[in-house]
C-alpha cells in the first residue's frame, strides 16, 4: 500500500497541510510508513485553476492507493475516484500521526468531497 | 478563526467604507482587499507595505518572427482571433490555450508566463493587511483573490488573530466566486434601488449556492424606503438576516475625502448605524 | 459608431449615463448592456424582448468507443479541463476555455464538441431604441465569451452605446475594445479618482480616445478634475448631486426623466464626442437615420 499525505514540510513530523491541490508538499510513504518520496507541489500551489485535478493526476501517475489530507473538492475527488485512490479527509496533526491512523484502520474514507470547488 | 466577507452585487453601495469601519471597530482583525481590479480599501487604511510579490498567471503566446514561415496554421486554429495577418499575437485576445504552440510546424511559438499583477503584505493602524493590484486588462483575478485570502489565513494563524475581514469583489463572476468560497459568513451591502435589489438577488443566489450563511446591510435606506422594505423581504426569502440599515449621510463622503473610516470621525448618523450593525455582527455572527 | 460607457469604480452612474445617452439619440441608438454579471440597463429601459438565444463555450465530448486513452488531449489542455486517468478520460467542462485543442490533436478523432451554456443574449426594443443585453448564468465565472456575443449584435448603421462592466480587468477590455470613443463615468472622491486612473491607463493603452463625465460633481473634492486637466482628458459634463435623480433611479427612472433639463447635458456630451472623433462612421450613422 502506498500512502500520500499532504504536508506543510518535507519530513514525517511536519503538520498535515489541510489543502490538497495547493498543498506545499505531498509525502508518499510505503506500507511500513517510511517516506519513499517527497513531492514539491509548488507548481500546483501556483496553478491557475484545476490544482486539485493536477494533484490527483500526480498521485494516479505514482500509483498511490490512499490519500490523507484535510479538504478535498469535487474535481479532485472525481479524479481520485477514477484512479481508484481512497481519500481520508479532515485529517490533522503530523504526517506520522495521520499515517498511524490509516495503518490502524482508525481513519474513515470519504465517499464524497468535503468542500466546495475552489476558484 | 472566522472569515467574514463583505460583498455587494452592485458596485458603489458602500462595501469598502463599511469594511474600513468594521476594521476600526474590530481593532484586531487581518484585513484583505479582494477587489483586486479596483482596490480601494488601502485609500482609507493607509497600508505600509512590508513585502511585495509578483503575481503571474497563465501564459501568452509569442511568435518568433525569425523562425515563422507564415504558413497560417496557427491563424487557422486560433479560436480567439489573437494572431493578426502579420503574425503578431495580440496579448489582450490571447487566451493562453497553447493550441498555436502545438500546431506550429516550425516551433516558432513560445508560451511565456504572464506577469499580471502584484500582491502585498502590509501593516495598517487596524492590523495586518493583504492586498493586491491586478494590472489593467488582465484576467485571472479569481486566482489572485484566492492567493490573497490564503495569505491572510497564514498571517491570522501565525499572529493568533481570530477574525479575517475581507473586502470582496463586485459582480457575480469569477472574482466574487473566488472571494466567497469556503468563507464562514458573507455580508452583502445593498442599496435600495431596483438595480440594487436585482443585483442583491443575483448575488444571494450565488452565495446560497455555496451554502454560506448570508446577512444583509441596506445602505442609504432613505433614498427609497419602499425598496428598502422589498430588500428586507427578499433577503428573508434567501434565508438571509438583515443586520441593519444605514441612512444616507454626507459624513461618509467627508470621511472618505479625509481618507478615514466614518466611525473614526466622531458621532454621525451613518457612523452610529454602523456601530450598531457591528455590535450585531459580533453577537450574531462572530460569537 | 461605437461609444462605450465605462467606469473604474462601480456605482458611479455608468448605467444612468449610458441609458440617457441612448434615449436622447432615440431611433439612431442601439443600447448594448455588456455588464453581463449585473445587467441593469433593462431596469431603466424596460425593453420589450423579442428574441433570446443561449451563448456557450464548446466543450469536449469523448467517444469512448474510439478513445485509446493515449493521453494527448491531457498534454495539450492547459486548463485541466480534460484529464486521462487510468483507462478513462475525465472532462471538467467548467474549466474549459473552448480552445478546441483536444479535439484538434486527438489522433483517433474521438473528441467532438458540445456547447456549455454561459448565459443568454436577449434582443428587443425600448421605444425607438434597439436593445441588446447579456445575462451571465449565476455561478458562472466566464464573462468574456458572453460579452463578445452581445457585441456581435452591434448594428453598424446605428450609434451603438455599450454599457461596459465596472473595473479595469479582462471583461472591461473585452467590452470596450473596438469602440470609437469611451465615456468614463466617475465621482469626485478618492475612490472615484483611484479607479478612474487605473481604467484610464487601461483604455488609453488600447488607443481609444476618451472623455470623463463627473457624476455627483459637487460631493467630495476636486482631485478628479485636477487629474483630468493634468492628463489633458476632456471633461464632457459635470452632473451635480441630486436627490431627485437618486430617488428616480432607485425606482427605475431614467436620469433625464428625473431631471429633464439634463437632456441638454447629454446632447452636449454627444456633440463633444462627435467633435473628438470627427469620424466618418458617426456621420454615416447620422445620415442613415435622418
Amino acid at each position: 500500500m502506498r500512502i500520500a499525505v499532504t504536508s506543510t514540510g518535507k519530513d514525517i513530523d511536519s503538520p498535515v497541510d489541510p489543502r490538497f491541490g495547493r498543498a506545499r508538499y505531498i509525502l508518499i510513504l510505503d506500507e511500513k510508513g517510511t517516506v519513499s518520496e517527497v513531492v514539491d507541489n509548488t507548481a500546483n500551489v501556483n496553478a491557475l485553476k484545476g490544482a486539485g485535478i493536477q494533484a490527483g493526476k500526480l498521485l494516479a501517475d505514482r500509483k498511490v492507493d490512499v490519500l490523507v489530507t484535510g479538504h478535498c473538492g469535487p474535481n479532485a475527488f472525481t479524479v481520485l475516484e477514477a484512479a481508484g485512490i481512497k481519500v481520508a479527509v479532515q485529517q490533522s496533526g503530523t504526517v506520522r500521526q495521520a499515517v498511524a491512523k490509516i495503518m490502524s484502520g482508525e481513519a474513515e474514507f470519504a465517499d464524497k468531497p468535503n468542500v466546495e470547488a475552489h476558484w | 478563526m472566522r472569515e467574514l466577507v463583505i460583498i455587494s452585487g452592485k458596485g458603489g453601495t458602500g462595501k469598502t467604507s463599511l469594511t474600513a469601519s468594521f476594521a476600526c471597530l474590530a481593532a484586531d482583525a487581518v484585513l484583505v482587499d479582494c477587489d483586486v481590479d479596483a482596490a480601494d480599501l488601502h485609500i482609507l487604511v493607509h497600508p505600509e507595505v512590508k513585502c511585495a510579490e509578483e503575481f503571474r498567471g497563465g501564459v501568452k503566446a509569442i511568435i518568433d518572427r525569425g523562425i515563422c514561415t507564415e504558413c497560417a496554421a496557427c491563424r487557422e486554429v486560433c479560436r480567439f482571433n489573437a494572431i493578426d495577418d502579420s503574425y503578431v499575437v495580440n496579448p489582450v485576445s490571447c487566451e493562453g490555450c497553447g493550441v498555436c504552440f502545438h500546431v506550429c510546424p516550425e516551433k516558432a511559438v513560445e508560451l511565456e508566463e504572464n506577469l499580471c499583477g502584484r500582491w502585498f503584505v502590509s501593516e495598517t493602524r487596524f492590523g495586518p493587511m493583504v492586498h493586491a493590484a491586478l494590472f489593467p486588462g488582465e484576467e485571472n483575478s479569481g486566482k489572485l483573490v484566492a492567493l490573497v485570502r490564503n495569505q491572510a489565513k497564514v498571517i491570522a494563524r501565525r499572529e493568533g488573530k481570530s477574525l479575517i475581514l475581507v473586502d470582496g469583489a463586485p459582480g457575480v463572476g469569477c472574482p466574487v466566486i473566488s472571494s466567497v468560497t469556503g468563507a464562514d459568513h458573507v455580508l452583502v451591502v445593498a442599496e435600495p434601488s431596483l438595480s440594487g435589489l436585482h443585483d442583491l438577488e443575483r448575488v444571494c443566489k450565488l452565495v446560497s449556492g455555496f451554502r454560506i450563511p448570508i446577512s444583509v446591510v441596506v445602505n442609504k435606506r432613505d433614498i427609497n424606503p419602499l425598496i428598502t422594505e422589498r430588500i428586507e423581504a427578499s433577503a428573508g426569502n434567501h434565508g438571509a438576516q438583515v443586520l441593519g440599515t444605514v441612512p444616507y449621510d454626507d459624513s461618509v463622503i467627508k470621511a472618505m475625502v479625509q481618507r478615514r473610516a466614518v466611525v473614526e470621525n466622531g458621532l454621525s448618523a451613518a457612523g452610529n448605524a454602523v456601530r450598531e450593525i457591528w455590535d450585531r455582527v459580533k453577537t450574531r455572527i462572530l460569537s | 459608431m461605437i461609444i462605450s460607457v465605462a467606469s473604474g469604480k462601480g456605482g458611479t452612474g455608468k448605467t444612468s449615463i449610458a441609458t440617457s445617452l441612448a434615449v436622447v439619440l432615440g431611433s439612431r441608438a442601439q443600447l448594448l448592456d455588456c455588464d453581463v454579471e449585473e445587467p441593469n440597463c433593462h431596469i431603466l429601459m424596460k425593453p420589450l424582448i423579442e428574441k433570446s438565444f443561449p451563448v456557450g463555450v464548446p466543450v469536449p465530448v469523448i467517444d469512448k468507443g474510439r478513445c485509446t486513452v493515449c493521453g494527448r488531449c491531457g498534454e495539450v489542455c492547459r486548463f485541466s479541463a480534460i484529464v486521462p486517468i487510468g483507462d478513462v478520460v475525465l472532462t471538467f467542462p467548467e474549466l474549459c476555455h473552448g480552445c478546441g485543442g483536444c479535439a484538434l490533436f486527438c489522433p483517433e478523432k474521438a473528441i467532438t464538441e458540445t456547447l456549455r451554456e454561459l448565459g443568454v443574449v436577449e434582443i428587443g426594443t425600448a421605444g425607438p431604441v434597439d436593445f441588446v443585453h447579456g445575462r451571465l448564468r449565476i455561478g458562472e465565472a466566464m464573462a468574456p465569451p458572453l460579452i463578445r456575443a452581445v457585441k456581435a449584435k452591434i448594428k453598424s448603421e446605428k450609434i451603438a452605446i455599450i454599457d461596459a462592466p465596472p473595473g479595469a480587468s479582462c471583461p472591461v477590455i473585452t467590452a470596450v475594445s473596438g469602440a470609437d470613443f469611451v465615456v468614463m463615468v466617475t465621482e469626485p472622491t478618492p475612490f472615484g479618482l483611484h479607479d478612474l486612473q487605473i481604467a484610464v491607463n487601461a483604455i488609453l493603452g488600447l488607443g481609444i480616445p476618451l472623455g470623463v463625465v463627473v457624476n455627483r460633481s459637487d460631493i467630495g473634492d476636486s482631485a478628479v478634475q485636477d487629474f483630468c486637466q493634468s492628463r489633458r482628458i476632456p471633461i464632457l459634463a459635470e452632473i451635480p448631486h441630486s436627490r431627485r435623480i437618486a430617488e428616480g433611479y432607485s425606482s427605475g427612472h431614467l436620469l433625464i426623466e428625473s431631471e429633464p433639463s439634463h437632456r441638454a447635458t447629454f446632447l452636449k456630451i454627444l456633440s463633444e464626442i462627435e467633435l473628438a472623433t470627427a469620424g466618418t462612421s458617426w456621420r454615416r450613422a447620422s445620415c442613415a437615420s435622418s
